[in-house]
């Protein structure tokens, strides 16, 4: 009997101790699924920093108009952004491709409702994507080109099937599928005006149209029949437009919005992190952007490959990313593509392009020679013509100077407004410039065009022409599979940036997005062109 | 009287289509247009076909004098235009941010008046004391200090002491007056202190005028209540040059209301104006010159009638 | 005639110093408020114009292992964003805000000058036509009218100062003519032109000599404006580009940006331009008091 209370003593010890810490575990877990389980409810403000033009996704290339008004919207595919780069379905459920890359078929979600309550049916996507493609005259449609030399046409055979019949196989075509300039539009309504949406929204996404003020704000509520069950979390979102960056920054100290999709620069994020402390949450990542250095081939001495190496031999990109990476949004070093995507160049490889050394003295050396052999004399004075924003441009157009002041040459630096700028680069006034270049994703279809024969790309200011270039990029562009398009990339890369130098990217972006510690389910992705709303939700 | 009324107003519209030549020339002399400005500024692909197909939608392909001509008839029929940027009509984007633009001028006049009348009052009763160059300097100061550097001092204050920002959204003073007031406030007295400077001083100088005459008739001040009759008296002189130096100052105002704006990121017509120009939105530009010039030719043609009313001599010339 | 002697017509050469040191005595035991702003005048052209001297580094060498540091021993006024010593950027912005100040008003208050007393000389069709063209001028405030041609021509410091200079000139040359007006009625000029004197010998050697008061007066009372509106210019980003050391400049973007780690960064460009400002309204006050107190600018 002893035994049996002793143990019954321990017994009930044990019973108690193993309860009382199942109970404390169980606690402790419902207490970590509660901080991660997402709450519904709360409007979201965030700032953007700048305004829309029109509404019309198809029309227009800029930030600003993508996040207040993408919201509204679904596209075809789209990027998951808590995974990015993968694709997932927004209005299509699933999709096939023919062996010979040739066609794709779209199955389109059923159950899609458009914000008035009429559903969404493939004649929709269809008129969609022929007012993209083949837009009616008087219809501007900003990114026709991607498409136009690619999508022969597009079929509706049935109410949830959309079939597009390509001319040839396109590596990008499923990711540009993915855009996010791409909005679902109602096909009536084009039929009636194809102009409508450019001044009016009727979409099929997460939230529905409450109100605009132009130049102040722009709002947004739930929509109680969104596909995606449960989503979005929020209420409502509010759309700050905050053109400049000091009054913007000081919106997310103040509290006065919560995010801001862009990105600020690495003094602006210190000095929220200092006044902010365990408030804010700093998420960064690389971009999909670059300052790059056009030189204008058609003007002596630039028209010498000798001299454009040169130019490139003289940066040195390792230190630059240390100093400027402190101040301005320049980081990353990198060749043609953005470092960290799946075409970019691995350093050791990287470091035998002309400018990418690691040993700066030794460049600097090479440098001189080949100006000396080019017949530069020493002191030589030129113009770098820049944009006035202050960061990164200024910084980065400084700091250029600086570096070609090291292997002799003279560089007068000239800020202009932006109307002049554009214009001069255009018109080929210049010497020397700074250009910047910003992608929605990593595509090199869209990263390499620049790089193409003048009278083929309006994006190339550099003034030159070369065939070989041009046919790596529709090599490349057809490419059966990722290695051998790999391959065909660095050649590319070669040739553009070591041997030739006709224009060379400085420093790939870095992306810091500051946020109040409040808002839960958004990830830094390397493109500011995505927001998806529909992830996030608002802590208490 | 009303013959010279008449002829300044006739004066005014001759002067306005000069200023509408003279804006519409300048701004295509400048380099680069909106289309332009859209598509290169942001650094994405863009083929020449779909420049060009914008282009033609905002007209910008056909002859000068034919964009002119255009721009002028519809002007004839108070149609002035859409914003080439938004594509909205420019009176709708006007009309959203006057009531700002209005309500902060107001406010800083009202600031203006409320300082440079006491200050003023103030320092002619004890001239040439300490109180007196206090306030002097005080007046020359607002001229001296920039009232957009003001304007970041309010905001740093603010910012780093209560960590509180004024709202960056309007909201119209009969819908909800605290909000309203909470954020036009700070940018009225920074813009409303630099237009009292010079109204301070004369403010001084009219009521030294009338003080020092009376002061000789009643050599005998007894007590406050003469002084105060006194000073009202010299007030009510004071008002009118107060009034022809606030018009005067005006386009003080104007200017000053451009770079607060930016500063305190308030949705106005002075930051409509900035970005309009930064932009290439030339109809928008177009209208807003003429839109302020027009109030600044009016308000000059008030101040002269004032003045013309007090001085007949100036009438005949 | 008879001829004079020459040496019975010239002063004793003590007397002539004497005289103008008497002025200026007076000057500032009459006008103190104006002498101050004198003496701040004074120590701003010198600081512009000894910059090299006096500054204790390069204001453009940038040092990005000292960026945003606090005002400490080696760096008086602390560094910018760049690493750039503050205090040798506000001596050498001093040299910007004159360099501006007096090409703009210099530029304005002379030409308006002539083309006012050429408008009052003439009189008739011509006074008729420059003074719709000022009138036209007129009808734009003085930063509509810079941002428009700055909208044109661009940033930088000479386009700054055409900017400037535009809007400054109907404005002086509205005053300067009502000052010539009056002469234009005065026997001197009758008696020029019975002489046989040239329009352009009489209007510039014996009218604008004349109109010197109000034209002093209006180059003094514009150069503070023409700092004033350089510093809005340049901090809208519309005027002197970097790496230029400016005032408004240096006030651009960085003040509220670095709000809580650097925000004596706002502080000390704001005082030198209001400093700055301050004393030639002082100092253009005082000079107008003396000169002509009846001129209303």
């Amino acid at each position: 009997m002893r035994v049996s209370r002793e143990l019954s003593k321990n017994g009930y010890l044990t019973i108690s101790l193993t309860i009382f810490f199942a109970l404390i575990l169980f606690r402790a877990s419902s207490l970590a699924a509660e901080t991660e389980q997402p709450r519904s409810g709360g409007e979201l403000v965030f700032a953007v920093g700048g305004t829309p033009p029109s509404f019309d996704g198809h029309r227009e290339t800029t930030f600003a108009m993508l996040h207040p008004v993408a919201p509204h919207y679904s596209t075809l595919l789209r990027f998951d952004l808590l995974n990015f780069p993968k694709i997932v379905g927004d209005v299509a459920e699933k999709w096939s491709i023919s062996k010979d890359g040739l066609i794709y078929t779209f199955n389109i979600r059923k159950g899609v409702q458009f914000h008035d309550g009429s559903p969404l049916t493939s004649k929709d996507v269809k008129a969609t994507y022929e007012k993209i493609i083949f837009p009616p005259q008087g219809v501007a449609s900003a990114r026709q080109a991607s498409y136009a030399a690619v999508v022969d046409k597009i079929e509706a055979p049935d109410t949830h099937t959309v079939v597009f019949h390509l001319k040839q196989p396109s590596a990008s075509f499923l990711a540009n599928m993915a855009s996010p300039w791409n909005f679902i539009y109602k096909a009536d309504l084009l039929a009636k005006d194809p102009r409508w949406y450019e001044k009016n929204v009727m979409g099929t996404g997460p939230f529905v149209f409450v109100e605009h003020v132009s130049g102040s704000h722009w709002v947004g509520k739930k929509n109680p029949n969104y596909f995606m069950k449960d989503r979005p979390y929020l209420d409502g979102y509010k759309a700050l437009f905050i053109r400049d960056t000091a009054p913007r920054v000081a919106s997310i100290r103040s509290g006065q919005a919560s995010i801001e999709f862009r990105g600020f620069n690495p003094a602006a994020r210190d000095d929220l992190v200092k006044a902010l402390g365990n408030k804010i949450v700093v998420q960064e990542s690389s971009w999909i952007c670059n300052l790059t250095a056009v030189i204008n081939n058609e003007k002596k001495p630039f028209n010498d490959p000798r001299v454009r190496r040169a130019l490139t031999l003289a940066i040195d990109r390792w230190e630059a990313s240390k100093a400027l990476s402190q101040i301005s949004l320049m980081k990353y070093v990198g060749g043609l593509f953005r470092p960290g995507s799946e075409f970019a160049t691995p350093d050791a490889e990287l470091a035998k392009l002309a400018g990418f050394g690691k040993n700066i003295e030794t460049s600097r050396k090479e440098a001189r020679r080949l100006l000396k052999e080019a017949g530069v004399p020493e002191g030589f004075s030129f113009t770098l013509k820049n944009r006035n924003i202050k960061e990164p441009y200024e910084v980065t157009g400084v700091f250029l100077i600086d570096q070609w002041r090291q292997v002799g040459l003279n560089v007068n630096h000239v800020q202009q407004e932006e109307g002049a700028y554009f214009n001069d680069f255009r018109q080929g006034n210049y010497d020397a410039g700074i250009d910047f270049n910003c992608d929605f994703m990593d595509e090199p279809d869209l990263q390499l065009i620049k790089f193409l024969s003048t009278d083929k790309s309006p994006l190339n200011y550099a003034r030159y022409k070369d065939p070989v270039l041009d046919e790596l990029y529709e090599k490349q562009g057809r490419a059966a599979n990722l290695k051998e398009r790999l391959n065909l990339l660095r050649q590319f890369e070669k040739r553009a940036l070591d041997e030739q130098a006709y224009q060379f990217h400085i420093l790939w972006w870095q992306k810091i997005n500051p946020h109040s510690a409040k808002v839960k389910g958004f990830k830094a992705v390397p493109s500011h062109y995505f927001m998806h709303l529909g992830d996030i939700w608002l802590a208490e | 009287m009303w013959r010279y009324i008449l002829k300044r107003l006739l004066l005014m519209i001759p002067t306005l289509l000069g200023v509408a030549i003279l804006i519409f020339l300048m701004l295509r002399v400048a380099p680069g247009d909106i289309v332009e400005m859209k598509y290169a500024g942001t650094g994405t692909y863009a083929p020449k076909e779909a420049l060009d197909r914008e282009r033609a939608q905002l007209g910008l392909d056909k002859p000068l004098w034919h964009q002119f001509v255009s721009w002028m008839w519809g002007i004839v029929r108070l149609d002035f235009g859409t914003s080439m940027w938004t594509g909205r009509p420019v009176t709708h984007e006007i009309a959203i941010r006057l009531e700002l633009s209005l309500q902060l001028a107001l406010m800083a006049t009202i600031v203006a008046i409320f300082l440079s009348i006491p200050l003023g009052t103030v320092a002619a009763l004890k001239q040439d004391t300490w109180v007196d160059y206090c306030v002097r300097v005080f007046s020359i100061a607002g001229l001296a200090v920039p009232s957009f550097w003001l304007g970041i001092l309010i905001i740093l204050g603010f910012l780093i002491i209560f960590r509180w920002l004024p709202p960056l959204t309007f909201t119209s003073f009969w819908v909800d007056p605290k909000a309203n007031l909470a954020q036009l406030i700070w940018p009225a007295l920074a813009v409303g202190y630099r237009y009292s400077a010079v109204a301070t001083r004369m403010t001084r100088s009219a009521v030294l005028e009338v003080l020092r005459e009376d002061y000789i008739r009643t050599a005998h001040a007894k007590g406050l209540w003469e002084k105060v009759i006194l000073v009202r008296h010299a007030l009510k002189n004071a008002m009118l040059p107060v009034i022809t130096v606030i018009g005067l100052e005006f386009a003080f105002l104007v200017g000053g209301l451009v770079v607060t704006e930016q500063v305190f990121n308030l949705n106005g017509i002075g930051k409509l104006f900035v970005e309009s120009i930064a932009q290439r939105d030339y109809i928008m530009v177009q209208t807003l010159v003429l839109l302020i010039s027009f109030v600044f030719i009016f308000v000059n043609f008030l101040v002269d009638l004032i003045n013309a009313c007090l001085d007949p001599r100036i009438r005949y010339q | 005639m008879a001829k004079m002697s020459a040496k019975t017509l010239t002063l004793p050469v003590e007397s002539r110093v004497d005289r103008w040191l008497e002025v200026t005595l007076r000057f500032a035991r009459e006008r103190s408020l104006g002498a101050a702003g004198a003496m701040i005048v004074l120590l701003m052209i010198f600081a512009a114009l000894a910059a090299d001297l006096i500054a204790p580094y390069d204001p453009l060498r940038t040092d990005y292992r000292a960026m945003l540091q606090a005002p400490s021993s080696r760096h008086w006024f602390g560094t910018d964003s760049f690493g750039r010593d503050v205090l040798s950027r506000l001596i050498y912005g001093s040299r910007t805000a004159l360099w501006v100040g007096f090409s703009s008003s210099f530029l304005g208050a002379t030409l308006g000058a002539v083309i006012g007393v050429v408008s009052a000389y003439f009189g008739g069709k011509i006074d008729l036509i420059v003074q719709r063209l000022m009138d036209l001028l007129l009808s734009f405030p003085l930063i509509v009218l810079a941002l428009v041609v700055v909208a044109i021509l661009g940033t930088g410091t000479t386009n700054v100062i055409l900017a400037i200079t535009i809007p400054m000139i109907p404005r002086c040359a509205l005053v300067i003519r009502s000052s010539a007006l009056s002469l234009r009625h005065m026997p001197f000029v009758d008696a020029a032109r019975a002489l046989g004197f040239g329009h352009r010998r009489i209007i510039f050697r014996h009218m604008l000599p004349n109109v010197m008061a109000p034209y002093l007066v209006m180059l003094t009372a514009f150069l503070g404006q023409a700092i004033l509106l350089e510093a809005s210019l340049s901090f809208l980003g519309l005027g002197v580009t970097e790496p230029t050391p400016a005032w408004g400049l240096m006030l651009r973007g960085a003040a509220v940006e670095f709000a809580e780690r650097a925000p004596w960064m706002a502080i000390y460009p704001g005082i030198a331009i209001s400093l700055s400002v301050f004393a030639f309204n002082l100092f253009g006050d005082s000079l107008r008091d003396a000169l002509d107190p009846k001129l209303r600018i």
